[in-house]
């Protein structure tokens, strides 16, 4: 799950139609439509369909080549000119934290609402890939915003003990520079007028950032289960009515243990993106 | 009689991958299939797709090559559906597993439940009649694979195989580890709860079985004819006056049957999963019918009578 979400293609990617700026190097993809390149920089698909993703996208989404209408293109270039802006505020909060306090205990607290709104307001992308203004398939986009709302939420929100853990700001800042990179990217992509350090930064940046973010969020689960298992929070025992029983123990192991076919597979799929866009690579996939 | 010649190339690499001369202009797909794995013996014919176009939809092995919008020199562009396996070897596989799952947790086999109740029955009377409802259900599925069904296509990939028994035998154990467990709380209305599940439960069974025969009875042995399905005169078929797939309505009920009988919230889980799969497959192949026949009833609706 690309949690850091350099793989989320989900926030208003550049209009289908639109070509981020002329590229450094011309890219000999062999997709048919003009401004592909944008499509495939930012719509990454499920990594686990990889390669699929050029011939796929073309297969499956013909009415998103269209244009994006006026509103559209209006509301995502807000959408992600509001998210850039709150993510730098985030940014900025925690570093005068820091530099204030010496110390990054207390650090979540000082941050969390201004966190939970702009990271449960990224719910909204999922709806932009429903309604097909975004080329991202739902699906991706889905996982990508549901990994994210976990760990604010169902994580840091709830287990309280945890949150002046050090795992907690490694994680924090990897989103955080992540995030601003790809709104700023998607900004400028809208705008037509990509400066290419964006470009570069964001399909650079993900190489430490990534595993970076999936090492803070892994570190925060596992300090939390101790305080889960005492406090049997979030579960059902049986006997009861339904017959069913939920162990949020089990469920973190479990999710753990998930990032690690995932993780691979979502790295690997943005370095061949970073090869495609970056170096003009055309790259043949095989059929899955 | 002219001949044609058919350049098979490679979809992805457009490399040429095998050049046919004098074919005859009557033959099938299916027969230049045969002639491509004479020279690629790795990929025999079900692991072919041949299309005119590297990214159109697959040809079929019944059309005929000189019915195809192609000129003499005939250019087709191959894909490899990787391994293939039988679609009879999925179901079967795919069925056999609840089936067996299930009963280990009956019999209480140790290691699933505390040791106390290694090898003892539950004292309630739903728990077995649940267990016979289950068992009876797949035992059914699994005759029905190797007695009636009439299969359109012979393979699907592999990786299906493992994809299905997972979510077949996954669902399954976790089902009836609460079915079966020693601290299940039997139905809140008790008896009649049951017995009305039990009645639905049946009618959708027999439902269920009355709409695959009758289309069995729609296609000859052999052959991948479709027709309209009508009502006949088992009540049950009269259905298809409403729906294109009742079988699947019937399949839905089965299982809502189930879970009111059980009361147990992974069955239900389990229905709506279930639906949800089956609603896609009976919107397309609703869709399908309405291609393909022009005259096709139009007071059906895919799977839920009027609604869905």
């Amino acid at each position: 799950m690309g949690r850091l979400t350099e793989a989320a293609a989900a926030g208003g990617g550049a209009s289908a139609a639109r070509s981020a700026g002329p590229p450094p190097t011309p890219l000999p993809l062999s997709s048919t439509s003009p401004g592909c390149t944008a499509t495939m920089a930012s719509s990454e698909e499920d990594g686990a369909n990889g390669g699929a993703s050029e011939a796929g996208e073309e297969r499956e989404a013909p009415g998103k080549r269209r244009r994006l209408g006026l509103l559209a293109t209006v509301w995502l270039t807000f959408y992600n000119i509001a998210m850039t802006a709150g993510w730098l505020v985030l940014a900025i909060a925690m570093v005068r934290f820091y530099m204030e306090k010496g110390t990054h205990k207390g650090l979540y607290k000082s941050i969390q609402k201004t966190l939970k709104f702009f990271q449960t307001f990224a719910l909204l992308e999922i709806v932009h890939c429903l309604i097909g203004i975004v080329p991202t398939s739902v699906i991706v986009a889905g996982v990508q915003v549901s990994s994210r709302i976990f760990m604010v939420w169902l994580i840091t929100h709830s287990i309280k003990p945890i949150q002046n853990e050090e795992s907690v700001v490694l994680f924090l800042v990897a989103w955080t520079v992540t995030e601003i990179t790809r709104y700023s990217f998607y900004t400028f992509s809208l705008l037509d007028h990509l400066p290419y350090f964006i470009k570069w930064a964001r399909y650079n940046f993900f190489i430490i950032l990534y595993p970076v973010g999936v090492a803070g969020e892994l570190l925060t689960i596992y300090a939390a289960l101790p305080y889960v298992k005492k406090t049997g929070m979030f579960s059902i025992r049986l006997p009861n009515k339904y017959n069913v029983s939920f162990d949020y123990y089990y469920f973190l192991l479990i999710t753990m243990a998930s990032y690690i076919p995932l993780f691979p597979q979502l790295y690997f799929h943005m370095l061949r993106q970073r090869r495609k866009v970056l170096h003009g690579e055309v790259i043949v996939e095989k059929d899955d | 009689m002219k001949h044609y010649e058919v350049e098979i190339l490679d979809a992805k690499t457009r490399e040429k991958l095998c050049f046919l001369d004098k074919v005859e202009p009557h033959a099938t797909i299916a027969e230049i299939k045969n002639l491509f794995t004479k020279t690629h013996p790795q990929w025999y014919p079900a692991h072919q797709s041949l299309c005119l176009d590297p990214k159109g939809k697959s040809l079929k092995d019944e059309d005929v090559l000189q019915k195809l919008p192609v000129g003499t020199t005939a250019t087709l562009y191959f894909r490899d559906l990787g391994a293939q396996i039988s679609w009879v070897t999925v179901f079967l596989t795919e069925y056999a597993g609840p089936l067996f799952i299930y009963l280990l947790f009956y019999f209480r086999v140790p290691f699933i439940y505390s040791h106390k109740y290694d090898f003892t029955s539950s004292r309630h009377t739903v728990v077995h009649l649940a267990c016979i409802c289950h068992s009876f259900h797949y035992i059914k599925r699994l005759l029905e694979t190797l007695f009636v069904h009439r299969f359109s296509h012979g393979t699907m990939p592999l990786r299906n195989i493992f994809k299905n028994c997972t979510y077949y035998w996954g669902f399954a154990a976790w089902m009836t580890y609460y079915i079966n467990h020693p601290l299940y709380t039997p139905p809140t209305y008790g008896a009649q709860q049951v017995k009305l599940a039990l009645a639905i439960f049946v009618i959708c069974q027999l439902g269920n079985f009355s709409i695959h025969m009758a289309l069995r009875d729609l296609r000859p042995a052999g052959s991948k004819t479709r027709k309209i399905p009508y009502p006949s005169k088992n009540p049950f078929t009269w259905l298809f006056l409403l729906v294109s797939c009742p079988n699947y309505t019937y399949e839905v009920g089965s299982w809502i049957g189930f879970a009111i009988m059980t009361q147990c919230l992974p069955v239900a889980l389990f229905s709506l999963v279930g639906f949800t799969q089956v609603t896609i497959w009976a919107k397309g192949k609703h869709r399908s019918y309405l291609k393909e026949f022009r005259d096709y009833p139009p007071l059906r609706m895919p799977i839920i009578p009027f609604l869905l």
